[in-house]
């Protein structure tokens, strides 16, 4: 039975473009502020740079020097991520064990005593604020007081995902079964014995997997803090960009995209591994 | 008899996957801290440290002028407006490619991996090569935003709309409705919560990088910051800062309060 034409209309119209309409005025302020013109995108002079850049793509360079070039600042770019996540894992334990409620004695009678709770507290607010600050403006920080090179990145990372690892391990630990770790701060053991004894071995797995996805964002991160001078593909890809070498830009796309890709597999598979 | 004592395992054996791991993770932290030449131990000194304290001295007290703290607050404002209208695109964008991704045609295998070439290259890198054709300002960074946050959702999407129940669409399409009124009337009301919850996320993430998109001189706050830190007025500085952690955080608790409101 075909459906006649009042079924097809659809009821609740009005409201929806009632809605619609509401959204387009609410957009309007957002367009002014960002100056949102995609006209200018089209007019014939920018047409004609853009043009030119993205047709100075093709050939990619693939010369012998600049290749090597490359792979050095890959993987320069890597243990830029590497060197800042294992920084970020001394940071962030001390303050996780500082931070975690699993670990706390005297909540074991009820609620918290007020001082260890303050404690707590001043610790997470501390774990917030470094994750809160872009790594990107730790590092323009960093380079300011340390110079150019691989560590103001390198501290950068330390800093951002310190605060990150810290707070998401805090709440791990606190996310699992408290029986065991509580059994044994009843029993006596200290807060470093019911953490190696009963939280660690309950959690590694999951600890572990955040890690991994972390130092996959790191990897992308330290590309990016080549840019305001940190060293690695960021970095090469500034000083290309701003040469107007479009086949060398075009080649660093690509060794990009590939060592995300490579980074997002690895990851992937070691989590799956650790099950 | 004596009892059959286990002794404990080796703490390396061939056979032992998680040994290998562990001693590939360690290898690789080795050989980075090796081949950065990062001269940690020269920050430790106490001359480093003194000139870091002087360093940071120098952010205090922020400058709080009026006309001052009305140019940060047009930043924040203009950084705002780039997150949410960046993310509002690409939220567009992504359920277009989202529908061409989540089906079984040759669209697919095409669809997904634009998808993640848009993904993996950063915002700062499409922002640093959109500058020339768009210049400089906040239209390039709220483009940059739309085209990674794109690949992000578009993907997200594009899972979404797979796992919901093929139930709802196969009898609207048995009765006779077309594709395009399927996707609107059983498709897209099923997963819309997920959608809508993906897309405050990314907005969360985005704040934070439309924050420093001005560093490659994208506009918002970011390119207040690299000014007055390139003129080193750190004081200055200090209030760029504070305003980047109090957007942060209002954006941050807006997206927390809105996903509750539409999940309860």
């Amino acid at each position: 039975m075909p459906l006649n034409a009042a079924a097809r209309r659809d009821p609740a119209w009005l409201g929806r473009v009632g809605l619609g309409v509401a959204g387009l005025v609410l957009l309007w302020p957002l367009l002014v502020a960002t100056e949102f013109k995609p006209w200018l995108l089209l007019e014939p002079d920018s047409l004609r740079v853009t043009g030119r850049f993205v047709g100075s793509f093709f050939p990619p360079a693939f010369s012998g020097e600049f290749l090597w070039m490359l792979a050095r600042e890959t993987w320069r770019t890597v243990a830029i991520a590497t060197a800042g996540v294992t920084l970020a894992l001394l940071v962030a334990l001390p303050l996780t064990l500082a931070a975690t409620r699993a670990l706390s004695v005297s909540a074991l009678a009820g609620a918290m005593a007020p001082l260890p709770y303050a404690v707590r507290q001043l610790v997470r607010g501390l774990l917030i604020l470094l994750r809160s600050m872009p790594e990107l403006v730790w590092a323009l920080v960093f380079v300011r007081v340390v110079g150019l090179g691989p560590a103001s990145g390198v501290l950068a990372i330390a800093l951002t995902y310190g605060g990150m690892l810290g707070k998401v391990y805090a709440e791990i630990l606190e996310s699992g079964d408290a029986q065991v770790t509580q059994t044994l701060l009843r029993n006596g053991a200290t807060r470093l014995q019911a953490f190696a004894y009963g939280l660690l071995p309950q959690n590694a797995a999951e600890l572990t997997s955040y890690t991994v996805y972390r130092w996959e964002c790191a990897i992308r991160s330290s590309v990016v803090l080549g840019f305001v001078g940190a060293g690695g593909l960021g970095q090469q890809m500034d000083s290309s960009m701003k040469m107007f070498a479009g086949g060398e830009v075009a080649t660093m796309l690509l060794v990009f995209v590939a060592l995300v890709a490579l980074a997002d597999r690895l990851s992937a598979a070691l989590r799956r591994a650790l099950g | 008899m004596k009892p059959a004592r286990k002794l404990p395992p080796p703490l390396f054996s061939a056979r032992c996957r998680a040994c290998w791991l562990v001693a590939g993770v360690l290898a690789l932290v080795v050989a980075s801290f090796a081949s950065l030449d990062l001269k940690l131990a020269s920050f430790a000194s106490g001359e480093a440290l003194a000139s870091m304290g002087r360093f940071l001295r120098e952010f205090f007290p922020p400058d709080f002028s009026a006309g001052f703290v009305r140019k940060v607050v047009e930043g924040a404002w203009e950084t705002l407006a780039m997150s949410a209208l960046g993310t509002l695109l690409a939220a567009w964008v992504g359920v277009l490619m989202a529908l061409p991704a989540s089906q079984l045609k040759l669209g697919r295998g095409l669809a997904r991996l634009l998808l993640n070439a848009l993904r993996s290259v950063p915002e700062l890198v499409w922002a640093a090569m959109l500058l020339i054709s768009a210049g400089l300002g906040p239209f390039a960074g709220t483009l940059a935003l739309a085209i990674h946050t794109s690949g992000v959702l578009g993907r997200l999407f594009a899972e979404a709309i797979e796992n919901a129940q093929p139930g709802p669409a196969a009898a609207l399409r048995a009765q006779g409705a077309g594709a395009t009124r399927v996707f609107l009337y059983a498709t897209l009301p099923q997963v819309l919560p997920q959608l809508m919850s993906y897309t405050l996320y990314r907005w969360e993430n985005n704040i934070r990088a439309a924050a420093v998109l001005g560093v490659v001189g994208a506009g918002g706050l970011g390119q207040l910051l690299m000014f007055h830190m390139g003129l080193f007025q750190m004081d200055k500085t200090a209030t760029v800062l504070i305003a980047m952690l109090v957007l942060v955080a209002v954006v941050d608790g807006a997206s927390f309060a809105l996903r509750r409101w539409m999940t309860r």
